[in-house]
């Protein structure tokens, strides 16, 4: 398996970070930075990224069973994280969670059918000052309001 | 970015090249011309131990959580041993309530990478990581544009700025693990793997990423060091409270009218931290209670604020100064409820390598669950309370304690709420159906 020349350079560069024989350390990055192009760590992934790194697919398995931010199954185009840890939940994240839950139709890490959306309640963003707090794939939008939510996902549906 | 505006109580020293709302984060050349890299240029015409004496002297003491003195950290770091040395950076930031270092990794990434190159003169390190929570995305990709102007300018590399020494420096993305901001577990998802804590001791310093001599710091500490090897130890110490030296950002959350991340003196007062710079409860609300360093701590209620924020006045009241995350509590708050959230944290980012809090954390959400529901029984009050008190200690890292600690210290001095929310409970619970054992 192949992936973008872009990837191929990072990877290339990346494997250069860790100690001669340490290759290994850049297993956790390797697979998430593959789950962004691929969409989720699929089998051929996991094989591919362990004959990389010269590791047994185990040893990528259980690091996969560690990491929340590793998903076995496909992620949506846009992936929807809702803070609804303590400062998020004072701000009233659940209320949001909820709301984007029943917009949607989807729960906890499941993606709808037309594969546009994720949902995930997630755990403390780094953005407690600024609750609540809303993480689209990478972008952080944050003092969330229901009307707010609902124009982001909004948009977000639009651009397909 | 910044997302809110500065006070004028702030004393700005970490923050002082931040411009409201810095749109852009600092680049070289701006960084440059503010008296950037001149710390650098300092310490390179110093020896390591002046370095270290420096460090030692500025009383600047770990701002992840923990709080141990910096200098004495790197001072352990055995710099005749043949292995390389590491310098780690611990930007894994994830304490609930904590959302500080994101100011620097956004705005100032040249600040931390000098930190780090002084910190490697310091303990002759040759590499050293930046681990970055991932969700952190875009910050990474901050450093890693910083990181390659510093090579163009030569800071970093094979020869940095012509002393003759290498100094590599990367950074290295996280996937989702609060655990992992404990260091021992953080060196060992750096090497590739879970992030199960190890075993202490041997310490980073003696055996920490693969195997070698490393300092595991946090970003904030890392980057408060650039301005004391440029002003002296004394002076940054002067700054603080005894024995805690210089500012640090506190993150106020919570129910305060000016929530936001603000740079204070160490022994600031936290009254007036939630009144004057917090700008006071919102809704013109009673203060309830105050967890003063991000969700592990002890809780304090109202009457206890009156209190200096730093590590050891926050010791000796039975709590911690933690990692800067203040979350205010208004009276309208159910604290069931804020604990069970809590307890649900802590269960669902338990590693399961020690069986203390492995079981210990399940536990306790699944009985405050029930008391949030209203069918908790008042033995389960005293239950939390005992199972609490046998994780404390009794496991391989801090998370154990981190989740024993505000489950003590909310049943305790909140416990006449847990008792009404049982005695209220308005649940009708139906007999099971019953048939007569023998029938006559």
């Amino acid at each position: 398996m192949t992936f973008s020349p872009q990837l191929e350079a990072k990877f290339a560069d990346l494997i250069t970070h860790y100690p001669e024989g340490r290759q290994k350390g850049a297993l956790i990055p390797m697979l998430l930075y593959a789950q962004d192009e691929v969409g989720a760590v699929t089998p051929e992934v996991i094989a591919e990224v362990a004959s990389r790194l010269n590791v047994k697919p185990v040893e990528v398995e259980e690091v996969i069973g560690y990491y929340t931010m590793l998903w076995r199954h496909k992620r949506g185009k846009h992936h929807i994280q809702v803070c609804t840890n303590l400062s998020c939940m004072l701000a009233g994240g659940e209320e949001l969670y909820a709301q984007v839950s029943k917009k949607l139709g989807i729960g906890h890490r499941e993606t709808t059918p037309d594969g546009q959306f994720s949902l995930e309640e997630t755990e403390c963003l780094g953005a407690c000052s600024w609750a609540p707090a809303v993480l689209v794939n990478y972008d952080f939008h944050m003092k969330m309001t229901p009307e707010k939510l609902d124009r982001l996902i909004e948009s977000l549906g639009s651009k397909q | 970015m910044l997302y809110n505006e500065p006070s004028p109580h702030e004393t700005r020293i970490l923050t002082r090249r931040l411009v409201y709302p810095q749109a852009e984060p600092i680049g070289y050349e701006q960084y440059a011309a503010q008296q950037g890299y001149e710390a650098l240029r300092k310490a390179l015409a110093m020896t390591p131990d002046a370095i270290i004496d420096e460090v030692k002297k500025s009383s600047l003491r770990g701002r992840g959580g923990a709080g141990f003195p910096a200098g004495m950290k790197w001072s352990f770091v055995d710099r005749k041993s043949p292995k390389p040395k590491y310098i780690v950076v611990n930007a894994d930031e994830g304490e609930p309530g904590t959302c500080k270092d994101r100011i620097i990794l956004e705005n100032e990434p040249h600040r931390l990478i000098e930190g780090c190159v002084i910190a490697a003169r310091a303990i002759g390190a040759e590499r050293g990581w930046i681990y970055i929570r991932g969700e952190y995305r875009r910050m990474i990709e901050t450093m890693d544009r910083a990181i390659a102007e510093a090579y163009q300018q030569g800071i970093l590399g094979a020869n940095v700025l012509g002393s003759g020494t290498r100094f590599d420096l990367y950074t290295h993305t996280g996937a989702g693990s609060y655990e992992c901001g404990e260091e021992s577990a953080l060196l060992e998802s750096l090497e590739g793997k879970r992030g199960n804590p190890r075993l202490k001791p041997p310490f980073p310093a003696t055996s920490g990423a693969f195997q070698c001599p490393t300092i595991v710091n946090n970003v904030e500490t890392f980057s408060a060091v650039p301005d004391i090897i440029m002003n002296g130890g004394d002076w940054y110490a002067a700054l603080g409270a005894p024995r805690n030296g210089g500012t640090r950002l506190f993150c106020l959350s919570g129910h305060v009218n000016k929530p936001g991340v603000y740079e204070l003196p160490m022994g600031y007062n936290l009254l007036r931290m939630i009144n004057d710079v917090g700008g006071g409860i919102r809704g013109g609300k009673k203060l309830k209670a105050v967890v003063p360093g991000g969700s592990s701590c002890p809780i304090l209620k109202a009457e206890e604020c009156d209190i200096a924020m730093d590590f050891d006045t926050l010791a000796k009241a039975g709590s911690m100064l933690g990692s800067g995350g203040v979350i205010i509590l208004d009276e309208t708050t159910d604290m069931v409820k804020f604990l069970y959230r809590t307890m649900k944290f802590y269960a669902h980012e338990s590693c399961g390598w020690c069986i203390p809090c492995r079981e210990g954390t399940a536990w306790l959400k699944k009985i405050l669950e029930r008391l949030d529901a209203g069918v908790g029984v008042s033995k389960d009050l005293d239950m939390v309370d005992q199972l609490a008190q046998s994780m404390f200690g009794r496991t391989f890292c801090a998370l154990g304690d981190a989740a024993a600690m505000p489950a003590m210290s909310i049943i305790r001095k909140f416990r006449a709420e847990f008792e009404e929310r049982i005695r209220s409970a308005q649940v009708f619970i139906p007999a099971p159906e019953t048939r007569p054992l023998v029938v006559l």
